[in-house]
């Protein structure tokens, strides 16, 4: 079961997912250490694995700093939800075997501490605090399969 | 149906005769760009997995910029990285230290950037680039790594949009003036996944460094690239410019061609803009906000920090002086040059700016002009979300070099118009 973390905000920006001062390590532990600190000082102590991030349009604007994909990652979370991703971020995200879930109105269906279980193939969450089913666009094949090989790379690799 | 400009570029790189928007295309690099902090990374990733090559090594071109010169240990070891790999591969377009500058203004200064070419960096300004008529876009260390080791990257098309610029510029407004405009009214993710193409008469008044300030902030509007077609002053830019191959191609969207939007910017009409914390978007004229006090001015990076833009900020601080700390980078090596050979160095010691080396520095919060917990800073850079320039606390005002350097003389926001 994953705990959604809900910021009602959209926009959010790589500097505040991984601060540029954090930017002279490519260091995933270093970095999770910081994940969304411009945001949320916080975040980091109360995310369990797999938890969930839940925020409104354009997540991930600015930088093409994969370290924003890395932090997150790197913190554990298991998803972010958002109502849209910015481009570089969305594609970095499955670059590294990270499962972006773009659902409008997200921030309507899923408030701060739900409890959710997601089916990344199928395209559902359950909301069990809630006992609603949310139906999401799953990720087309090609893409998913890339998350699966965990990124572009290792994905490239295997198919060698 | 016609085809866009940016269609064009993309039959071409990916050997076919025509594309549409929404193309799923794998397209041939033709420049890949490498700085220090996206770079390394890349490298280890494809020494990790065993695909440790360089597709063509004419086709790389490495700068350090954001920390450099290093910054403190940890981004040392980030240079030394990117220098091992670079010297390993034996890439003969490695600016070191000395040569190195700000990616997105040393490439097109020295000679990299070709019309109708695909170009990619790891660096989200990367779109700067498509001032030059070329589809230019950043990408994450992921597919920089693949990139760098396949010439090939997979794209979807890009739909694009078309602002036309009219009219005349006025005294003290500037293209960084024209594109805090365009992202006021479509904001940051108004782009989403599109290229931006400007035409239009008002392009005809700006040189390329102009037009590159245009283009560089199209990921401000959340867009995949910016794109302008060359004309007679694109083509005088690179003549005697372009590094190895010197032909090139130029495509020019058809008369036809699609657009999901379309809109008009009378630059006559334009008044110089200050976009507030903490959204590019968020633009106001100068006649809305000035009078606000500041408490720091920078003047650089890969938006304006080139040697037009440092002259019009001499311009106006000649024989004045600074009321706030105020911080001026000439984005490369030559312009710094310039900036000492033309006399500019000399204002802005008078005016008792300081003048530092090349680097991206503060722009990203990285070093140089770091922001305290509530400082303002009046900044000729991309973006001024929350921390960007340092603290979280800290607040970050974009607008022209012009602006900039008025609002410096008055440690406070201020009308340019004042001093021209």
């Amino acid at each position: 079961m994953a705990k959604a973390h809900v910021y009602k905000r959209d926009h959010v920006n790589t500097d505040e997912i991984i601060p540029a001062r954090y930017l002279n390590t490519d260091d995933a532990a270093v970095l999770a250490a910081h994940c969304m600190e411009d945001l949320d000082t916080g975040f980091v102590k109360k995310c369990q694995p797999g938890d969930v991030i839940v925020c409104g349009d354009d997540f991930g604007c600015g930088s093409s700093r994969e370290h924003a994909v890395w932090a997150i990652q790197g913190a554990k979370v298991g998803a972010v939800i958002a109502h849209s991703f910015a481009r570089i971020y969305y594609r970095n995200c499955i670059n590294c075997g990270f499962y972006p879930i773009e659902l409008h109105g997200a921030l309507e269906k899923i408030n701060d501490g739900d409890e959710l279980e997601i089916d990344y193939r199928g395209g559902t969450i359950a909301n069990k605090t809630q006992g609603t089913t949310i139906a999401f666009t799953p990720l087309p094949e090609f893409a998913l399969e890339i998350v699966n090989d965990g990124g572009l790379l290792e994905h490239i690799k295997r198919k060698k | 149906m016609g085809m866009t400009i940016t269609e064009k570029i993309f039959a071409r790189a990916a050997g076919k005769t025509a594309v549409k928007a929404g193309d799923l295309v794998n397209a041939n690099i033709d420049v890949v760009m490498c700085h220090d902090v996206t770079t390394p990374p890349a490298i280890s990733m494809l020494k990790e997995h065993g695909i440790d090559k360089v597709f063509d090594v004419n086709k790389i071109v490495v700068t350090p910029d954001h920390f450099q010169p290093a910054k403190d240990i940890a981004s040392a070891e980030l240079h030394k990285r990117l220098d091992t790999w670079a010297k390993e591969k034996k890439l003969p377009y490695y600016y070191k230290l000395g040569r190195a500058g700000v990616c997105h203004a040393l490439l097109p200064e020295q000679g990299h950037i070709r019309p109708g070419e695909v170009i990619v960096g790891g660096d989200s300004h990367t779109c700067t680039y498509g001032a030059f008529g070329a589809f230019s876009t950043g990408v994450g260390s992921t597919d920089l790594a693949a990139a760098i080791a396949t010439g090939i990257l997979w794209f979807k098309v890009p739909a694009s949009m078309r602002f036309t610029l009219n009219g005349s510029f006025r005294k003290g407004v500037y293209s960084k003036d024209v594109i805090l405009e365009v992202i006021r009214r479509i904001g940051t993710d108004g782009a989403l996944y599109k290229a931006i193409e400007f035409v239009g008469p008002a392009l005809k008044e700006m040189t390329m460094e102009g037009r590159m300030t245009i283009t560089n902030m199209a990921i401000e509007a959340g867009g995949k690239s910016g794109i302008i077609g060359v004309d007679a002053t694109t083509r005088a830019y690179l003549d005697g410019r372009l590094k190895g191959m010197t032909e090139y191609t130029v495509f020019e969207s058809d008369a036809d061609a699609a657009y999901v939007h379309e809109d008009t910017v009378d630059c006559s009409r334009l008044e110089p803009m200050v976009a507030f914390p903490h959204l590019p978007s968020n633009g106001k004229p100068i006649g809305e906000c000035k009078g606000l006090a500041m408490d720091q001015c920078y003047i650089g990076s890969c938006t304006n920090g080139r040697i037009e833009d440092l002259r019009i900020a001499a311009t106006i601080m000649k024989g004045k002086e600074v009321r706030i700390r105020t911080i001026v980078v000439p984005a490369t090596p030559e312009i710094w040059k310039q900036a000492i050979d033309e006399g500019l160095a000399e204002i802005f010691y008078n005016a008792g700016c300081v003048v530092s080396a090349p680097t991206c520095g503060a722009c990203l919060g990285g070093f140089m002009g770091i922001l305290a917990a509530g400082d303002k800073c009046i900044s000729t850079t991309n973006r001024n979300f929350v921390g960007r320039m340092g603290s979280p606390k800290s607040e970050v005002y974009l607008a022209s070099p012009a602006t900039a350097a008025a609002s410096a003389v008055e440690g406070k926001l201020a009308d340019c118009r004042n001093y021209l």
